[in-house]
């Protein structure tokens, strides 16, 4: 039963990315993309990476679409024809047998007779590190007092616990991406170059004591 | 879209309650899925519906831009911060062992500090970035109205 709803969402998502390439309204393109997101979030959900589906369903579904949206509302809707119809139509199919390649290459691996099938408990990566941290995760975390923190969410432990380094360069990531948006984007940047604009204030009248000052 | 009557209700209807289940996926993610990073940007979706349909101008009055960009750096702050405390109190670098009397709930709360953080930083960055893209717009057309090309090629 699971594989048949697995084959059902992988051939929607195939069927949802082959509509977002083909169509030219980007409104369309934006809401397919979303519909992608939410799809392959219940694939995650199928696989047990809950925590995985929730965060593709937050940013993927709902962030990302938000974002792509107003970015939209800066240009048209419809995305332009192409100028050169012979180059195009080359660079479309040449990709599209790039990725078809690539695909098959990937599904070759895996037939590969020493490859772990999927799940097997036996495969490397859940070797030496996996079962200590699944099965110690509350008790290590806790070291003193086996089971003093009573954290059942084993992900929460190994993200925020045992690979805090990783989370903290993560939140430095996001950190990076917002004073970057601000840096090239940022209202005041605008307003300081060119500090004589009579028009700049008029269109962003709310904006300007609150925006000034906190830019 | 502060036109359409259904969307105006319906959104300062649900807005309260998308924040407090932002609130529920932060701080209960040490026992169901869920943490920071999801928890920040449920927050923020709650602003930027609130942004869409009430208009940017509007939603800037109450999440103020110096609010959401000091939020940006107090997130990163608290959770390097809590790592330093650990130091300081004689443990290593985001060790949180030593942050409480007991190792297992010293490990609970540094957990759940450090998830804050990054809920806050994420919220402030998916509010902040909101902001820009959608307030660009306004610039955009004072550009067009002076017959300056908006292509935005011509930020340097």
């Amino acid at each position: 039963m699971i594989t048949v709803t697995n084959l059902a969402l992988l051939a929607f998502m195939a069927i949802t990315a082959w509509a977002i390439a083909r169509t030219r309204n980007l409104f369309v393109a934006t809401m397919l993309a979303g519909i992608y997101s939410l799809l392959i979030a219940t694939v995650f959900v199928l696989l047990d990476a809950v925590d995985v589906a929730f965060t593709e369903a937050a940013v993927g579904a709902g962030i990302t679409t938000v974002l792509f949206l107003g970015a939209l509302l800066l240009t048209d809707r419809q995305a332009k024809p192409p100028k050169n119809r012979l180059g195009h139509r080359f660079g479309t199919y040449g990709s599209l047998l790039l990725v078809v390649l690539f695909g098959a290459a990937l599904v070759y691996t895996t037939l590969d007779p020493l490859m772990p099938h999927f799940g097997d408990p036996d495969a490397p990566a859940q070797g030496r590190l996996a079962p200590e941290f699944l099965a110690d995760s509350v008790r290590q975390v806790g070291r003193e007092k086996p089971t003093a923190t009573h954290i059942p969410n084993v992900v929460t432990t190994t993200l925020a616990s045992y690979r805090g380094f990783d989370t903290l360069g993560e939140v430095v990531v996001i950190f990076t991406a917002g004073v970057g948006v601000l840096i090239l984007l940022g209202g005041s940047a605008v307003r300081r170059r060119r500090p004589g604009r009579r028009d700049g204030e008029k269109t962003t009248p709310g904006n300007s004591p609150s925006g000034g000052a906190g830019a | 879209m502060i036109e359409h009557v259904v969307l105006r209700v319906i959104a300062k209807l649900l807005a309260p309650f998308i924040v407090l289940f932002a609130l529920y996926v932060q701080f209960h993610g040490d026992f169901g899925p869920g943490g920071g990073f999801q928890a920040g940007v449920i927050f923020a979706s709650a602003f930027i519906l609130f942004a869409l349909i009430y208009g940017v101008e509007n939603a800037r009055q109450i999440a103020p831009p110096a609010v959401a960009q000091a939020g940006i750096g107090l997130g990163v702050l608290l959770y390097a911060g809590t790592g330093v405390a650990g130091m300081l109190l004689g443990g290593r670098y985001l060790d949180y062992s030593v942050l409480a009397h007991d190792a297992g709930h010293g490990q609970h709360y540094g957990i759940l500090i450090i998830e804050f953080g990054v809920g806050v930083t994420v919220a402030a960055v998916m509010i902040t970035v909101f902001f820009t893209f959608a307030g660009r717009r306004g610039v955009l057309e004072a550009r067009e109205d002076t017959g300056v090309p908006h292509d935005g090629d011509d930020e340097r």
